[in-house]
């Protein structure tokens, strides 16, 4: 079993607070990294191959490289809080039990790119974590571990926790900035990223709560330790969240080099009621579905999408035979089309359609024309929006038509919904 | 592409529909709200202002229970902006309500792992129980019911967040009995999830 490092002692009573999380060890990173130049922090994420845990995987070190060095404008850190991806909950499990951690983490990333203020940009339904991280940050500031010259070393650092208010758009980097600001969360135009030109136009960092986790314990046990708990370029430990159908729902902390196989039937229990599964979603609802014959495939960044999806956020829908995937398809497409941020028409519009179409033929009154008509509205989605929400609220319907087309084209020719779940309402 | 030539076209399938915000009485924050806001002002940069804004919104909310024009108008001129900026901004997050809503906000996640777990049944017993439908406020103005977008406690499914209490694993019997509890003990029935029970 894997030995955890971001929630070794999340079972512990009181784990969020201050005395429980320096017993193992709370701000030993952060004592080390002020001991260095902050290059050398930055060279020592490098090193460790850290990517980014939020959905794309980028590392982490390079894109804390990339702030501009002697700038004149004061530079800042954003910690993504915003975990809205279905299916995703490590952020929130992480933040609730070891909070300190994560402000740790703030704190590293500000001397290493030199910013003295973060924020923590956590979404607005997360009322209790908000509250939990407040007082976290009250009382790293009364133990002088955060605020002026932490650890006498004449750097200072300010964290502060900014709600959100609904809206899973703001997760993505560029309008969390905006949202930030005071304004609808819409994506910016790319380039210049948000390392150049950022919140207030200043060079800032927006890092996921799990990455910026997962800095400490590289500052503390080395660069090499860190890069062997994984496979090649998917160093270090991962929080796999895992939902739907299966018997210990629940977040899993373990290494990359563990199969989907093992997070589903070892550490999840396996499916629910003795049914068999049907389908899983690797990396939360905006990834391709996966079949049962790829869960041998390890649950990496590089090992997922060779098996052909993403590992993007770790978090596992499990979907058993129960499952319409028609319904599913629909399902998310409502979530995308009530998400989409109105910026760009072909998101705004295509979900919208793409709900209607789905909703049509899950109800039975579809033609078979309709499919044509839901990938052609999708692939005028795809890659001609501003962020990759486009990208992301067509996957599941092309995913699902793609290995479940005789599904679909049931559900025409029966001209109702074939499959009668147990756990839908008034539903034959 | 064109348009599918079978599919009924109305205005109903567009989302432009500017829904006004209800005027709403006079409004002015409560001297500990104002001071509240300015202490949170103080978070970001002087000139940085703007972002004071979903703060000063969330304040107003608990103040009167839901955003007015009026309230909207009082925003614009405390944090330094138009109040065509804050109407945007709140037409754009859902957690903002530009109407009146019930003392209880029942909001049931209808997201993928939560509808894998029954959350349309849940969704469904509560609107028999309160003789509403999804999105509507009961007469009495005591419950309003809403379907949400995934709220983040997947493995804890379904999820019923009522005003800022979070309600785990929900079954129909219990979203039943919760609407009941309040009816009986008020507010003290939103127990919260299992952290708030934890760190009371």
């Amino acid at each position: 079993m894997f030995e955890p490092v971001l929630t070794s002692f999340v079972r512990e009573p009181n784990s969020f607070t201050l005395d429980v999380s320096l017993r193992h060890g709370a701000y030993e990173g952060l004592r080390r990294a002020l001991a260095m130049p902050p290059g050398q922090v930055i060279d020592i994420v490098k090193a460790s191959g850290l990517r980014g845990r939020g959905g794309a995987g980028f590392p982490t070190g390079m894109k804390w490289g990339f702030v501009p060095k002697g700038s004149s404008k004061p530079t800042y850190v954003c910690c993504n809080a915003d975990e809205s991806e279905p299916g995703t909950f490590k952020d929130h499990v992480l933040m609730e039990r070891n909070p300190h951690l994560v402000l740790e983490g703030c704190a590293i990333a500000c001397y290493a790119i030199g910013a003295k203020v973060a924020y923590i940009y956590i979404r607005g339904e997360f009322h209790h974590v908000a509250d939990v991280l407040e007082s976290a940050i009250a009382e790293a500031h009364a133990g002088g571990y955060l605020g002026r010259q932490i650890f006498g070393s004449g750097f200072d650092c300010d964290i502060y926790v900014h709600r959100g208010a609904g809206a899973y758009e703001a997760g993505e980097e560029s309008a969390l900035l905006e949202s930030l600001e005071g304004k609808r969360a819409q994506p910016r135009l790319r380039p210049p990223f948000p390392a150049v030109v950022g919140l207030y136009g200043c060079p800032t960092i927006v890092n996921n709560v799990e990455t910026l986790a997962n800095v400490p314990p590289i500052l503390r046990q080395g660069a090499e330790w860190y890069a062997a708990l994984g496979p090649e370029k998917n160093g270090g430990p991962k929080l796999f969240c895992i939902s739907g159908h299966v018997t210990r729902p629940g977040v899993y902390e373990a290494s990359m080099r563990t199969t989907l196989r093992e997070l589903i039937y070892d550490y999840a229990g396996g499916i629910r009621d003795g049914r068999a599964l049907k389908a899983v979603i690797p990396g939360g609802s905006s990834t391709p579905v996966l079949l049962p014959d790829t869960l041998d495939t390890e649950a990496s960044f590089d090992g997922i999408a060779k098996a052909g999806s993403m590992l993007g956020s770790a978090a596992l829908i499990v979907m058993d035979d129960s499952t319409c995937m028609v319904w599913a398809a629909e399902n998310l497409m409502h979530f995308y089309a009530h998400e989409s941020c109105g910026k760009c028409t072909p998101c705004r519009e295509g979900a919208d359609w793409m709900l209607k179409i789905l909703q049509k033929i899950e109800s039975g009154a579809g033609e078979m024309r309709d499919l044509d008509l839901l990938l052609s509205v999708a692939n005028n989605i795809a890659g001609k929006t501003l962020c990759p929400f486009g990208d992301a609220a067509v996957a599941p319907v092309l995913s699902t038509l793609q290995h479940f087309r005789h599904e679909y084209e049931a559900h025409i020719r029966e001209g109702r919904c074939p499959l009668h779940a147990p756990w839908r309402c008034g539903h034959a | 592409m064109t348009f599918h030539p079978t599919m009924p076209y109305d205005t109903g399938l567009h989302r432009s529909e500017r829904r006004l915000p209800e005027q709403g009485e006079p409004f002015a924050y409560t001297p500990e709200n104002r001071a509240r806001l300015e202490e949170m002002a103080r978070r970001y940069p002087p000139e940085r202002r703007r972002s004071a804004l979903l703060p000063a919104l969330y304040l107003v909310q608990r103040q009167q229970g839901y955003v007015s024009a009026e309230a909207m108008e009082h925003v614009a001129g405390v944090i330094g902006v138009t109040p065509a900026d804050v109407e945007d901004v709140v037409s754009f997050y859902t957690m903002f309500y530009s109407k009146p809503v019930g003392k209880y906000v029942l909001q049931v996640c209808r997201t993928l792992s939560c509808a894998l777990n029954g959350a349309e049944c849940v969704t469904k017993e509560l609107a028999n129980k309160l003789g509403i439908r999804p999105g509507e406020t009961d007469p009495t103005g005591t419950f309003t019911l809403l379907e949400v977008e995934c709220l983040g406690a997947c493995d804890r499914a379904p999820v019923v967040m009522v005003n800022d209490h979070w309600h785990e694993c929900l079954s129909r019997e219990a979203a039943v009995r919760l609407v009941d509890d309040l009816l009986a003990r008020g507010p003290e029935a939103l127990s919260g999830c299992h952290l708030c029970v934890e760190r009371r």
